[in-house]
C-alpha cells in the first residue's frame, strides 16, 4: 500500500515535469528565428506572398502560439508529431519508431555492461581500499571520464577494424552475403558489429558508475552494523555482499536512473561514427535538414524515455529500500 | 555570537591561505595545475610556438606521415598538424571558459533565488532543474543549434545554457545551511537588505564548492565543444579545433592514424588537467571530502 503511495507520488511529480518538457521543446522550435517553413519556402523560387501565407494556414502558423502548442500536444497525445519536412513527408513518428529499436538495443545491452563490469569493480576497490588494485582502477577512472568517446571509438576501429581487421567497423551486419546467413551465423554477425558501439558507449557509465560503487561502499564499510557483523565472526565474503553491497546499492540506482540521459545522447556520436541507423543519427540528420517536425519529435521521444528511466529507477530504490516499501520511516 | 564561533572565525582568517599549501602538497593537483598553466601559454603564444600557419595549403605535402618537417605529419589538405593542435588549443579554452562563466552565472543566479526565498521560487527554480536535467544535453543543444548557425559564439551561449543545473543545486543547498545561521541573522538585524545579505553574506561562503565545480565544469565544456564540432555542427572548418580535425581524422582512418590519434591525446590531456585541478581544488578547500 505504502509502496503504491508512493509509485503514485512519484508519477504525479513527472506529469509537470514532462508537460514542462514539450513547453521548452515547444518553445525552442517556434521562439527561434526563421519560422520552421521558411526553408521549404525559401527554396521554391516561385512561392508567391499569398502562397506563403496559405502555407502558413495550412501548418496552423498563423494561430497565437498558445493555440498552436495545445494543438501540437493533442497530436503528441495519440503520437501524431506531425509529418517530416524531407522530400518523403512521412509522419514523424513513423521515421523514429523504426530506428527506435536499434538505439533501445544498444544502449540496454550497455546499461547491462556497465553494471555487470563497474559494480563488482568499485567494490574490490572499496574493500581493497588504497591497494596496487583500486589505485589503477582510479587512474582508469579518471582516464575514461576525460577521453571523449568518439575518439576512444575512432582508436578501437583504428585497432581492432583496420590494425588486427578482427571486427567491422559500421554499419549493423554485413552487407553482401548476410541474405544467405543462417539464423546463428546473423546473430553472430550482428554481435562482431555490435561489439564496438555497445563498449563505447559504456565506458562514461562504466567510469562514473564504479566510481560510486567505490565511494558508496567506502560509506558504508565505515558503519557501525558492519563492524557489528566483522565482530559477530561472520566471513568477509558476507560481510561484503550481504551486509555492506545492498547497502551500499540504493543510492545507485538513483544514480544509473540519472546516468540515462546522458547514455542515450551518447547514441548521436556513436551512431554516427559507425553508421547505425538509430534515433541518435536521425537527430544528426534532420539538424544537419533542418527537418524541424523531426528534430522536435526526437527531443520529446527521448526525454520521455528518460523519464521513464527515472520511473524505472524510482520503482528499483522503493523495491530495494524497506523503508519505502512498508511506509516505515527510519530516524535520519 | 558566541565566542567559539568567534575564536573560529579568528583561525579562519589566520589560515585563510592554509589551503594553498595542501594544494601544493598534492602532487596530482599540481600536475593539473600546470597542465592547464601549460595550455594557457600554448594558447597565448600560438604564433610563436607554431611551425606553420594553420591554414596554410601545400599540395605537394598531403597526408604526410610524422617526419621531422611535420613532427604530428600533415592532413588530407596538407596542413600541418602540430600548427593546428598549437591553435586548436585556443577554441577549446575559450569555449571552456566562456561556457563554464555563462553556465555558472546563471546557475549561481537561480541557485541563489531559489534558496534565499524558498517557497514557491524554489520550487519553480527546482522544477526547472528536474526538467533540464532530463533532457539529454547533447540533443537540446543539437536542436537549438539547428535554429542557428554553428560558430563558436552560439556553441559557447548553448552549453553556457544547458549546464548550470549542477552549480544552481550547489548553491541552493549551501543557502539553504546558511540562511538560519547567526550571521546571517546578525546581518539582519543590522537592517542590511536581502540583496546585500544574499550576495555579500551569504555567497562568499559558497565560493569554494562554486569554483571547484567550474573548474570541473570546464573539462565537460570541452568535451562536450569537441563532440560538436566532430559532428560538424560545430566550430567550422577551417578553424582549427581539436573536434573538427579528429572529423579529418575519421575520414582518413584509413590511411592516416595520426589524424585520429594526436587530437583525441589534447583533449584527453586537457580535460584530465582540469578535472585534477579540480578534484585537487575540492580536496584542498574542503578537507571532509578527502575520505571519499
Amino acid at each position: 500500500m505504502a509502496l503504491l503511495l508512493y509509485l503514485i507520488k512519484r508519477f504525479a511529480v513527472l506529469i509537470p515535469t514532462f508537460l514542462g518538457i514539450t513547453l521548452i521543446s515547444f518553445f525552442v522550435m517556434h521562439l527561434a528565428p526563421g519560422e520552421p517553413m521558411s526553408l521549404q519556402a525559401d527554396f521554391n523560387p516561385k512561392m508567391t506572398p499569398e502562397m506563403r501565407q496559405r502555407l502558413r494556414a495550412q501548418y496552423g502558423l498563423d494561430k497565437p502560439l498558445y493555440v498552436q502548442y495545445a494543438r501540437w500536444l493533442k497530436g503528441l497525445l495519440v503520437l501524431d508529431l506531425g509529418r517530416s519536412f524531407a522530400p518523403d513527408r512521412r509522419p514523424v513518428w513513423q521515421k523514429i519508431k523504426e530506428r527506435l529499436p536499434v538505439t533501445l538495443l544498444i544502449n540496454g545491452l550497455s546499461l547491462i555492461l556497465i553494471i555487470v563490469i563497474a559494480i563488482p569493480l568499485g567494490v574490490k576497490a572499496a574493500v581493497e581500499q588504497n591497494s596496487l588494485f583500486d589505485q589503477a582502477t582510479t587512474v582508469l577512472v579518471f582516464l575514461g571520464y576525460a577521453a571523449p568517446a568518439f575518439w576512444i571509438a575512432l582508436l578501437l576501429m583504428l585497432f581492432f577494424g583496420i590494425y588486427l581487421g578482427w571486427l567491422p567497423i559500421s554499419g549493423l551486419h554485413s552487407l553482401m552475403g548476410y541474405g544467405q546467413m543462417a539464423w546463428w551465423q546473423k546473430t553472430l554477425d550482428w554481435s562482431k558489429h555490435l561489439l564496438l558501439p555497445v563498449l563505447v558507449s559504456s565506458i562514461g557509465g562504466l567510469a562514473g558508475l564504479s566510481r560510486y560503487t567505490r565511494s558508496s561502499m567506502l560509506e558504508v564499510l565505515r558503519q557501525d552494523y558492519i563492524t557489528t557483523a566483522r565482530a559477530k565472526g561472520l566471513p568477509e565474503r558476507v560481510v561484503v555482499y550481504r551486509h555492506a553491497l545492498r547497502n551500499a546499492l540504493l543510492p545507485l540506482i538513483t544514480i544509473l536512473g540519472l546516468s540515462i540521459p546522458g547514455l542515450i545522447g551518447g547514441s548521436v556520436i556513436f551512431e554516427s561514427i559507425f553508421a547505425i541507423p538509430g534515433v541518435g543519427q536521425l537527430m544528426w540528420s534532420s539538424v544537419m535538414a533542418r527537418d524541424y517536425p523531426v528534430l522536435m519529435g526526437n527531443l520529446v521521444i527521448v526525454s520521455i524515455l528518460t523519464l521513464l528511466g527515472n520511473l524505472l529507477a524510482d520503482i528499483g530504490y522503493a523495491l530495494a529500500d524497506p523503508r519505502i516499501r512498508t511506509g516505515i520511516q527510519s530516524g535520519d | 555570537m558566541n565566542p567559539l564561533a568567534l575564536g573560529k572565525r579568528g583561525g579562519k582568517v589566520l589560515g585563510r591561505y592554509r589551503w594553498l599549501a595542501g594544494f601544493a602538497a598534492n602532487p596530482l593537483a599540481m600536475a593539473g595545475a600546470i597542465v592547464v598553466g601549460g595550455l594557457c601559454l600554448v594558447a597565448l603564444l600560438a604564433p610563436w610556438l607554431a611551425p606553420y600557419d594553420p591554414q596554410a595549403i601545400d599540395t605537394w605535402h598531403i597526408l604526410e606521415a610524422p617526419s621531422s618537417a611535420h613532427l604530428l605529419g600533415t592532413d588530407s589538405l596538407g596542413r600541418d598538424c602540430l600548427s593546428r593542435l598549437i591553435y586548436g588549443s585556443r577554441i577549446s579554452l575559450l569555449v571552456g571558459v566562456v561556457s563554464v562563466g555563462i553556465a555558472t552565472s546563471i546557475g549561481t543566479v537561480l541557485g541563489a533565488l531559489a534558496g534565499f526565498y524558498g517557497r514557491w521560487v524554489d520550487t519553480l527554480i527546482m522544477r526547472l532543474v528536474d526538467i533540464m536535467l532530463c533532457f539529454p544535453t547533447i540533443f537540446l543543444i543539437m536542436a537549438v543549434i539547428a535554429f542557428l548557425q554553428p560558430s563558436i559564439w552560439n556553441i559557447m551561449a548553448v552549453i553556457g545554457l544547458t549546464g548550470w543545473m549542477g552549480v544552481a543545486r550547489l548553491v541552493r543547498a549551501e543557502f539553504l545551511s546558511l540562511r538560519q545561521r547567526d550571521f546571517v541573522l546578525a546581518a539582519r538585524i543590522s537592517g542590511a537588505s536581502s540583496l546585500r545579505i544574499a550576495f555579500h553574506h551569504i555567497l562568499p561562503n559558497a565560493i569554494a564548492p562554486i569554483l571547484v565545480a567550474a573548474t570541473l565544469g570546464v573539462g565537460g565544456a570541452i568535451l562536450t565543444e569537441s563532440a560538436l564540432s566532430f559532428l560538424g555542427i560545430g566550430v567550422q572548418p577551417p578553424t582549427p579545433s581539436w573536434g573538427n580535425m579528429l572529423t579529418e581524422g575519421k575520414d582518413n582512418l584509413e590511411i592516416a592514424w595520426w589524424l585520429s590519434v594526436f587530437p583525441g591525446l589534447a583533449i584527453l590531456i586537457t580535460v584530465l588537467g582540469y578535472n585534477l585541478l579540480g578534484e585537487g581544488l575540492r580536496d584542498a578547500l574542503d578537507p571532509r571530502s578527502r575520505q571519499g
